[in-house]
């Protein structure tokens, strides 16, 4: 058996007395396309940063393609799983190519800078990503949808197994939303990147994610098929709202 | 795996590209009108000055020093005038406009604001109190040319800074303002303390108004030999970490992300910053707004790639001198602070009303 791509074995976070992770165990299978989804405060983000060894836990260990976390430097970690940000702001005015470059920080020669390799992996993201019309402007004057996809387009570069996503469509609007969508199950179907994505739309994440972990104060309290884990009961225990409200598309 | 059914959008079409490549031809454009003018504005400045010496006097002093076994008539004067005065003067506003700009650079790419600089900071001034200090210290001591004064002005610019940074990430406001406002606070704290210094000085007090007003009357060679090996490593160390100052464009959490330990070198870089800039100060005094002024000319024409800025600011940010020291000469003897806050006030202004609040991506 092939390590799993992420794996949480009894993991607890806790930022000063606050348990923000409570005995998290979960594996993702490398070339998984996974959503985590839960309210707010329930510790989705910390389990992405704890993922990438960005916070220690009190308790339990966590494993990247078998190997601890803990024991792999930082760039090691960054060839092997890219982080696409909530938000992204940049000091200085910057063209989108020169964003997308920086995905390539943890492969380049520290003293020589980058070789030809990584500006055809530079090329290679921006054509994948379909950046092509936006080089040359520059990235701080981009719309939103434009904004994200740059940023996938620097975890794209930067050529890691698995993409972390923290609220990738949180300011789009619905066509940008379905595009960043599309764009991260085409990247996981054809490149075979292991994606997981913390999303707070439960319709977008039933209707691209075939897995959906939910987490609701600090536990994973279901993991499983979106049908599934998005039962009526669930979602008003959870979330504390009528399910009729949360129209979900219908079973593939 | 299931598959959306929806239609892709048309950005996966996979446009065909004519993938430009970064203008690095721009850079090296940069890069020979910098030497270019770096060694005009050297020329200029060895051959001008308050007392006319003729053109193929100066020439002949310099073959003199620099060509083993050549002897002329020169005066023993002009010898001095050219050779102890003007050669190191020149050179010394070279070396300190590289230190400022690469410090600029690096504090405006470290702390991710476009408005940070060594004196904004309060580091320029933290230096000039340890330097103060150090002068009005009674002990002297000295190993290889490095004293007391260089040892204070270094610990007195990592403490500003320290202190700067550590105090503008508390509190409510934006990164930007509290950067600005901490700098301010304990920058006049520093000037208080330099008042102080002045004060209690007594016979040093020249010294140290030395400190506080800025200039490079007093350039020796052996001032200019004690710092430039300081200024010269410390420009390189930085150099070579261009790779952490380009991972930090996108933030801390996202350089964390592209591989780089945020914390180790943060503290690096901040030490290789106040080490240039405490270099700089003791044999310059305070000197603003090159290290503001130069990285942001040079990211407005190669981008904000640190491994172009770091090298191009050095070699700018010594030209800016140069050429203001130049300026400040022929306007008779005028401190060349005078003439860099003359260009860089204004120039701060611009990018103040330029760097938007939350600059997000």
């Amino acid at each position: 058996m092939t390590a799993a791509a992420i794996a949480l074995e009894g993991v607890t976070v806790a930022y000063g007395e606050r348990l923000v992770l409570r005995d998290v165990d979960l594996a993702i299978g490398r070339g998984e396309l996974v959503a985590v989804i839960g309210p707010n405060g329930a510790g989705k983000s910390t389990l992405l940063r704890a993922a990438t060894g960005l916070v220690a836990p009190a308790a339990g260990r966590i494993l990247v393609d078998g190997e601890p976390v803990r024991g792999l430097d930082r760039a090691a970690v960054a060839r092997r799983i890219a982080v696409v940000p909530q938000v992204a702001a940049l000091p200085f005015s910057a063209r989108v190519e020169e964003v997308v470059a920086l995905g390539r920080v943890p492969h380049e020669d520290p003293i020589r800078g980058p070789r030809p390799s990584d500006r055809a992996a530079v090329a290679a993201a921006i054509e994948r990503v379909g950046l092509g019309h936006l080089l040359g402007r520059d990235a701080r004057e981009l719309s939103q949808g434009e904004r994200q996809l740059v940023l996938v387009g620097v975890a794209v570069a930067q050529a890691a197994a698995t993409m972390l996503l923290d609220e990738p469509t949180i300011h789009l609007d619905l066509r940008h939303q379905v595009q960043t969508m599309e764009l991260l199950a085409d990247l996981n179907e054809r490149d075979g990147t292991t994606t997981v994505a913390v999303l707070h739309d439960l319709a977008l994440a039933a209707a691209f994610f075939p897995r959906l972990v939910l987490v609701a104060d600090g536990r994973v309290v279901a993991d499983g098929a979106p049908a599934w884990v998005l039962a009526p009961e669930r979602i008003r225990d959870v979330f504390g709202v009528d399910p009729a409200l949360v129209r979900l598309p219908a079973p593939v | 795996m299931t598959t959306p059914t929806t239609t892709r959008a048309p950005a996966l079409g996979g446009l065909p590209l004519a993938v430009r490549v970064r203008p690095r031809t721009r850079a090296w454009r940069l890069a020979v009108v910098g030497i270019a003018v770096a060694v005009a504005a050297c020329i200029l400045g060895i051959v001008l000055g308050t007392v006319t010496v003729p053109v193929a006097d100066t020439l002949a002093v310099l073959v003199d020093h620099l060509v083993p076994g050549a002897t002329s008539s020169v005066s023993a004067t002009t010898d001095a005038i050219v050779w102890d005065l003007r050669v190191p003067r020149v050179l010394t506003a070279l070396v300190v406009g590289t230190a400022l700009a690469v410090a600029g650079a690096t504090f405006q790419g470290l702390l991710r604001n476009p408005l940070a600089d060594p004196y904004v900071l309060g580091t320029a001034s933290g230096a000039a109190l340890g330097a103060a200090i150090a002068v009005l210290v009674p002990v002297r001591f000295a190993i290889v040319g490095f004293g007391l004064v260089q040892v204070l002005a270094f610990a007195g610019a990592l403490l500003a800074v320290t202190a700067v940074y550590r105090l503008s990430r508390i509190g409510g406001l934006s990164p930007l303002t509290s950067l600005l406002l901490t700098g301010y606070a304990v920058g006049s704290l520093l000037a208080a303390g330099l008042a102080m210094a002045m004060y209690l000085s007594g016979a040093a007090l020249r010294t140290i108004f030395g400190f506080l007003l800025g200039g490079f009357e007093a350039s020796s060679w052996e001032r200019l030999a004690g710092v430039l090996p300081l200024i010269a490593i410390g420009t390189v160390l930085i150099a070579v970490r261009a790779r952490s100052l380009n991972a930090l464009l996108l933030g801390e959490e996202s350089a964390m992300h592209l591989g780089v330990d945020v914390r180790r070198e943060r503290t690096i870089l901040l030490a290789l910053a106040s080490l240039v800039t405490a270099a700089a100060v003791t044999v310059s005094g305070l000197i603003g707004f090159v290290g503001l002024v130069v990285p942001h000319v040079v990211r407005l024409i190669v981008g904000p790639n640190a491994r172009a800025v770091i090298p191009l600011s050095a070699l700018w940010g010594a030209n800016l001198m140069l050429l203001s020291d130049l300026v400040a000469r022929l306007l008779g003897d005028v401190p060349v602070g005078v003439v860099t806050a003359a260009i860089g006030a204004p120039f701060f202004l611009v990018v103040l009303r330029s760097a938007r609040a939350g600059y997000e991506l």
